[in-house]
């Protein structure tokens, strides 16, 4: 590939897109295939091909629009008409009504406006226009010209320099300074230095790095690219779930289709700059998502993490300087490289950059894949964009960052969506997500289940997160069972205590957030499960009741 | 390469050390003790009991001494109250994980945790006791392993990987439920790479290997992965 070559390209392909009056975008990444979304794309071709209308109207395989609750969804440009709960049938209607006629069919046409109105996609802009094995597409809407513009243009230290004056955080959950991570791996001594994109993302109810892997993948590779020529790195790798085997195919893909273009290889751009990226795939540990972690699935041991210092800035991949961001942060790079810094730091909150990607679930009417800036707050979250509860049931709470997350009452809504809100809270921004809780659930078994969760999924290294959650499961479960007396709150909040203060990986020192935050906005739930015996949203002690009267 | 040396504090003690040692050597060489239970001189740092966490000051986290390299200027705190509390926990959590029962035990007298257990004085196990029921391996002709008085401290496992070179021993499954195995999982007999060599039984803090027929007294020997580190450095 050579530089001028991408321009040639990125034309012909604007072009060859011109030239179709309509575009079927069919969403098949996993949700929607779930719902059948491969038998919709085939029943938009046979429809577009019985009218002889293939020179016309394009219908695209392409990646997630974020509606997931009402997929398969089908966006139609020009204009952007998203159809939801599209049917096969349903498919043959719209192009004999919308492509043919140009009258838009009603009962399918998706109706709410907010869900969109107060998201601001960046990352996953070209998501849902793009098909993501094609990376001509990908190239059409300006891809590698970030790569372009850092390789013949940047050095390295501008390219660090640009990403700090950007405020980018790292979307992993922890919040690092990205430019000052960058700039710490590429400062330390030692060659060669390696790039690892997580991209194991094992939350329960999350799925925000999924859906960009499998709709824009080569957003994520041009970022990393790009980050691997600011710190000096000749090999990355992608840790992506074994479960997520779409997202797996994808890359896989786009790899191969990048190497064989040249955007990976040697000589990138006719430079002296070479890179390759390889792929790993995770065998189903959730710990493995925790950086260190990764780095020992990388070379091969058992997935435990290793305490900090020595960070992998310095020692990561067999012992090396290594650079790990989440394919997030990964992703929003180019677009820093190509409009600047300074124009992305006034995205979002002062000290808290951008947007970020969450999987908004639970008890909401419009669950789904949005992307918000900072800044914004939870009930524009949850009763916006979510667009209220669901089966007009009461709002009771919201858990933000995963099971090792907090959840959040509603005194508590008008919180600022940041790094350091949530933490002052007693919630993290995790992998983003956020869970809706409705007065149906009791929190103490909300807390119980998160509990379980993080208890079975410890690897087992240290003792406070391999014992003391086996206890505070034990004592949720003793409450939750009608049997816990008052020290036992006293008990578990000193355990939890404990497990978040001695814990060698964030596993362990968020685990018993689910707990803590509980106890802290809920604790007449507890009580109520303790003095009265008796569950508020009559969840618990429900198996000991039916025992009582079959017996 | 020419070392650098650096200046701490260690519980308000001045002491100078090379940029790579750990805040567990410096201290011991400076005569300040910190207790340990995973970790053992001559094997590979793990940072899992926490039992030696120490406070940096200006730093709200807790560090393990076994795996934090010292650095210019740090002030560590080895004793504080929290620290104390937090040990005593660490004892109390690891008796009451498996099935821990001292008059019976091959370890008793010279057990590590019991050892603690007494300096941190543990003299009730406050949290719910979780009897394991594991079935013992006695297959081997000499050696035992009864897993339920396991600690997962991973002595055993280091020093039959990084001291004898053959890694017959490793873990299998995650958390409460991780056990030290042999092989692919195979009764301690049938394991194909162990050499019998027994330094396994010869780290074991406490009684979850040993040799068939005598206390653990009799055959532990800590200094050992020490002695052939050092004398493979020369």
């Amino acid at each position: 590939m050579k530089p001028d070559e991408l321009s040639v390209i990125a034309e012909r392909e604007s072009e060859l897109r011109k030239s179709f009056t309509n575009r079927i975008n069919i969403c098949c990444s996993s949700g929607c295939a779930n719902l059948g979304a491969l038998k919709v794309l085939k029943a938009f071709e046979d429809a577009v091909k019985d009218l002889g209308f293939e020179k016309k109207c394009k219908v695209a395989r392409t990646g997630c629009l974020g509606t997931c609750y009402v997929g398969p969804a089908v966006l139609i440009e020009p204009g952007d008409y998203i159809y939801m709960g599209v049917t096969p049938e349903a498919a043959r209607q719209i192009v004999n009504e919308h492509i043919v006629n140009g009258r838009p069919v009603k009962n399918f046409l998706y109706a709410s406006e907010e869900y969109f109105h107060k998201q601001n996609r960046l990352v996953m802009k070209k998501a849902g226009n793009i098909d993501p094995l094609r990376i001509e597409d990908y190239i059409a809407f300006g891809g590698y010209s970030a790569l372009l513009k850092v390789l013949t243009s940047m050095t390295p230290t501008e390219v660090i320099a640009n990403v700090a004056t950007s405020g980018l955080r790292g979307r992993g959950g922890a919040g690092f300074p990205t430019g000052l991570k960058w700039s710490l791996v590429a400062n330390a001594i030692g060659t060669p230095k390696y790039v690892v994109a997580n991209l194991d993302e094992g939350d329960p109810g999350v799925f925000a790095n999924r859906t960009l892997a499998e709709a824009d993948p080569n957003t994520i590779i041009e970022g990393i690219t790009i980050g691997a020529y600011a710190v000096g790195a000749e090999l990355g790798y992608i840790y992506i779930r074994g479960e997520y085997p779409l997202g797996v195919q994808t890359l896989r893909k786009t790899l191969d289709n990048a190497r064989s273009m040249g955007f990976l290889g040697k000589n990138i751009f006719g430079t002296p700059f070479n890179f390759d990226l390889e792929l790993r795939l995770g065998a189903g540990a959730f710990v493995a998502g925790e950086e260190t972690a990764i780095l020992a699935s990388i070379e091969g041991h058992r997935a435990t993490p290793h305490p900090r210092p020595p960070y992998p800035a310095n020692a990561g991949l067999w012992g090396k300087p290594t650079l790990i961001n989440n394919v997030e942060t990964f992703g929003n790079i180019p677009m820093i490289i190509l409009n600047g810094g300074s124009w992305f730091s006034k995205i979002g909150k002062e000290g808290c950059t951008g947007t970020k990607c969450f999987s908004l679930t639970g008890k909401v009417k419009n669950p789904g894949l949005i992307e918000v800036p900072m800044g914004i707050t939870l009930r524009e979250v949850v009763f916006n964009i979510g667009n209220g509860m669901l089966e007009d049931g009461k709002f009771k709470a919201v858990l933000a960052g995963g099971p090792s997350g907090g959840c959040l009452p509603e005194s508590l809504l008008d919180l600022s969506v940041d790094y350091d809100s949530l933490t002052k809270a007693g919630a993290i921004m995790g992998s983003g997500g956020i869970v809706v809780i409705d007065d149906k659930s009791c929190m103490v078994d909300t807390a119980k289940f998160f509990i379980t969760f993080c208890m079975e999924e410890s690897c087992g290294k240290c003792t406070p997160c391999r014992i003391g959650l086996v206890k505070v499961h034990g004592i949720l479960e003793k409450i939750t069972r009608g049997e816990g007396t008052l020290e036992d709150l006293v008990l578990l909040e000193d355990m939890s205590n404990f497990i978040r203060e001695g814990s060698l990986c964030g596993l362990g020192q968020t685990a018993p957030n689910p707990v803590l935050t509980t106890l802290r906005y809920f604790r007449d739930e507890y009580i109520s499960h303790i003095v009265s015996k008796k569950c508020p949203a009559e969840k618990c002690f429900r198996e000991q009741e039916k025992e009582a009267t079959e017996t | 390469m020419s070392q650098k040396t650096v200046r701490l504090v260690i519980d308000g003690k001045e002491v100078h050390a090379a940029e790579d040692e750990t805040i567990l050597k410096v201290a011991l060489e400076n005569e300040i003790d910190i207790p340990t239970m995973c970790y053992l001189e001559g094997l590979s740092g793990l940072g899992g009991c926490r039992l030696c966490l120490v406070e940096a000051k200006g730093m709200s986290k807790l560090f393990p001494a076994c795996t934090t390299p010292v650095s210019n200027g740090m002030e560590i705190t080895t004793n504080s109250e929290r620290l104390l509390k937090h040990r005593k926990k660490v004892i109390e959590l690891l008796l009451s994980e498996r099935t821990h029962i001292c008059s019976v035990c091959v370890a008793n007298g010279s057990c590590e945790l019991q050892e603690m257990a007494t300096r941190f004085g543990v003299d009730h196990v406050p949290v719910v006791r979780r009897w394991t029921g594991f079935e013992l391996d006695m297959s081997h002709e000499r050696f035992v392993i009864d897993r339920n008085r396991c600690i997962l401290c991973t002595r055993c496992i280091r020093v039959c990987d990084e001291i004898e070179g053959v890694h017959t021993l490793d873990l299998k499954m995650r958390g409460k439920d991780a056990q030290v195995i042999m092989d692919l999982d195979e009764p301690w007999a049938s394991s194909y790479s162990c050499t019998s060599c027994s330094k396994c039984s010869a780290v074991c803090p406490v009684g979850a290997i040993y040799i068939k027929g005598k206390s653990l007294a009799e055959t532990k020997n800590r200094a050992l992965p020490e002695f052939v580190f050092e004398r493979r450095k020369r």
